[in-house]
């Protein structure tokens, strides 16, 4: 665990950086029998937004858990920065700077806001269990920088001051999206993969998600990889886009090129012509 | 009257060790789901090595607790790597077995190595008694209490306001995101077991130091089920404070109702609060079938 970091400069001192980029090679997974991906191969360019689309079962939360740990390709590769990263434990990889979302909000619900975003920065602690157990001065100082940055840093910037010291379980849905947001954040990612970061909010909390979406790349260099069946959104946000369709990559380009691709029409709409968009 | 002060003040005391005995279960369940039948066995031990460290081998009671604290650190660390690993992803039910076969080997390494008879260890603690008007509380009991509370506060401390605790309550609630935060589960879930095993053999060494040590000192663990079930599973706090009316309501029954009904009473309590509140005081609301 992160129970011993790794990391010797808290990551949270450092400079924004530029994301590391994310490639997808070749990767096959199975359930038995069925193949849920098939040779799926597609890159996430440092520094950009890249989203992956595609109807009901194409396989988008598949590449996302195949990318984040919880399960092992049979054939292909996923790298980091150029690094192999397909057989690295998940918390290895949150360590390599790979953070992450939920379709459905994955926070601590017997923790406050604060606790659950402080534990994003956990794996950049510098403190060793023994010390921390016997809580000694170096681990509160580290603590209190810690906090310290934390609090300027991601609460400031997702406006969620207010509402710091609540218990998670009380906060509205879009609200418990926005911590989540921050928690990842808290982890100094180099790529941030976010799991229908809109999914079920109204048209205003989405305007808001994707503002905070666009201002984290913008301001933080991170490199993003999102999926989401928002049409108008990832489109508006996007730079690059993957279309995936009963586990293969139909399509992938800038919104343009994809929004005409007649393959994607097809599986959007199962008619030639429309626009999906 | 002066005697229902001194019976609840021995009873609520005393009920300090028996918390540290429901934490250490509780410890396991809320952090790996395990419902831990050897606590009471890694308790005895520990009290044996205590016992081993002082009267065989002439150590202070200080470096004989350190050094029993350290042995069942390393046997803990031991048997989650060789027989809880492989068993993870199994049914509960699997790794409760593996609990009681590890109880076993304890108990019977133990009667192998020091047989059934009762020893005395010499005490951890200063046995000063604390007398006012007519009410006098043995000086282990108050010791014994307040260790107890002084390690129960720590916990609390330290699973809320240090990284590392808060870390093992978010694997404890949901491993797989707490991974994803870059937390490594298998370190959380050794720290666990090590952090368990530890409260128990404080509570074992207590008990051993101030009441003599025989292999029936893990049947106190069986007693503890009582509180813990009353409290709630996979409430610490329950558990604490349902040790505590435990302890009181024995001591009440012991001087009442003559000492045989001290093993008996305190189950009928709980089996009329569990009427009215089967998941326990503060448990949640889930049952769990065993």
């Amino acid at each position: 665990m992160s129970l011993r970091a790794e990391v010797e400069v808290p990551a949270v001192l450092q400079e924004p950086t530029q994301g590391l980029a994310l490639a997808v090679e070749g990767v096959d997974l199975r359930f038995g029998g069925i193949r849920a991906l098939r040779g799926v191969s597609f890159s996430a360019e440092p520094g950009k937004i890249t989203a992956v689309i595609g109807p009901n079962g194409a396989g988008k939360t598949s590449v996302f858990n195949a990318i984040s740990g919880f399960y092992r390709p049979a054939a292909g590769r996923i790298t980091l920065g150029g690094e192999d990263i397909t057989s690295m434990p998940i918390h290895a990889r949150a360590k390599r700077g790979i953070a992450r979302t939920f379709q459905n909000i994955a926070l601590f619900h017997g923790l406050s806001v604060l606790e659950n975003i402080k534990l994003g920065g956990h794996h950049t602690m510098r403190a060793g269990l023994l010390s921390a157990m016997v809580y000694s001065r170096s681990t509160r100082d580290e603590e209190v920088a810690l906090r310290a940055e934390v609090e300027r840093k991601v609460i400031d910037f997702l406006e969620i001051d207010h509402i710091r010291h609540l218990p998670v379980g009380v906060l509205p849905y879009g609200m418990q999206k926005r911590v989540e947001l921050a928690r990842a954040l808290a982890m100094q990612p180099q790529v941030l993969l976010l799991d229908e970061p809109v999914a079920g909010m109204n048209r205003e909390e989405t305007e808001d998600m994707a503002r905070f979406i666009l201002d984290v790349q913008e301001e933080w260099g991170v490199t993003v990889l999102l999926v989401e069946h928002d049409m108008g959104m990832v489109m508006d946000i996007s730079s690059k886009v993957v279309v995936l369709n009963f586990g293969e990559v139909i399509a992938s380009g800038t919104p343009d090129v994809v929004r005409r691709h007649p393959e994607v029409i097809r599986a959007y709409l199962g008619t030639e012509g429309a626009d999906p968009a | 009257m002066s005697e229902f002060i001194e019976y609840s003040l021995l009873g609520i005391l005393s009920g300090g060790v028996t918390a540290l005995i429901a934490l250490s279960f509780v410890l396991i369940y809320k952090g790996t789901g395990v419902v831990n039948f050897a606590v009471g066995e890694v308790m005895m031990l520990g009290a044996y090595f205590y016992y081993a460290a002082t009267v065989m081998f002439g150590l202070p009671p200080v470096v004989a607790l350190a050094l029993g604290l350290i042995g069942i650190a390393v046997l803990a660390v031991a048997f989650e790597r060789i027989v809880l690993r492989p068993l993870s992803g199994q049914p509960p039910v699997a790794v409760l077995m593996a609990t009681i076969g590890m109880a076993s080997i304890i108990h019977g390494g133990v009667e192998a190595v020091w047989g059934g008879d009762t020893y005395s260890p010499p005490p951890l603690l200063p046995r000063t008694p604390l007398i006012f008007n007519d009410i006098l509380i043995p000086g282990a009991v108050l010791g014994n209490f307040a260790v107890a509370a002084v390690l129960i506060a720590g916990f609390f401390a330290f699973f809320r306001f240090t990284s590392v605790g808060i870390a093992l309550r978010a694997t404890a609630s949901d491993p797989v995101t707490a991974a994803t935060l870059g937390i490594d589960i298998n370190s959380a879930l050794r720290l666990t077991w090590v952090l368990s095993a530890v409260v128990g053999t404080v509570a074992g060494v207590l008990i051993a130091s101030s009441a003599g040590l025989s292999p029936l000192l893990a049947a106190a663990a069986m007693s503890v089920f009582a509180a813990i079930i009353l409290g709630g599973l996979d409430s610490i706090v329950g558990a604490i404070v349902a040790s505590l009316l435990i302890g009181w309501v024995e001591a009440l029954a012991a001087g009442y109702l003559g000492g045989k009904s001290r093993d008996i009473v305190p189950f009928v309590v709980v089996l009329v609060i569990l009427i009215f509140r089967p998941y326990g005081i503060f448990g949640s609301r889930t049952i769990e079938r065993l």
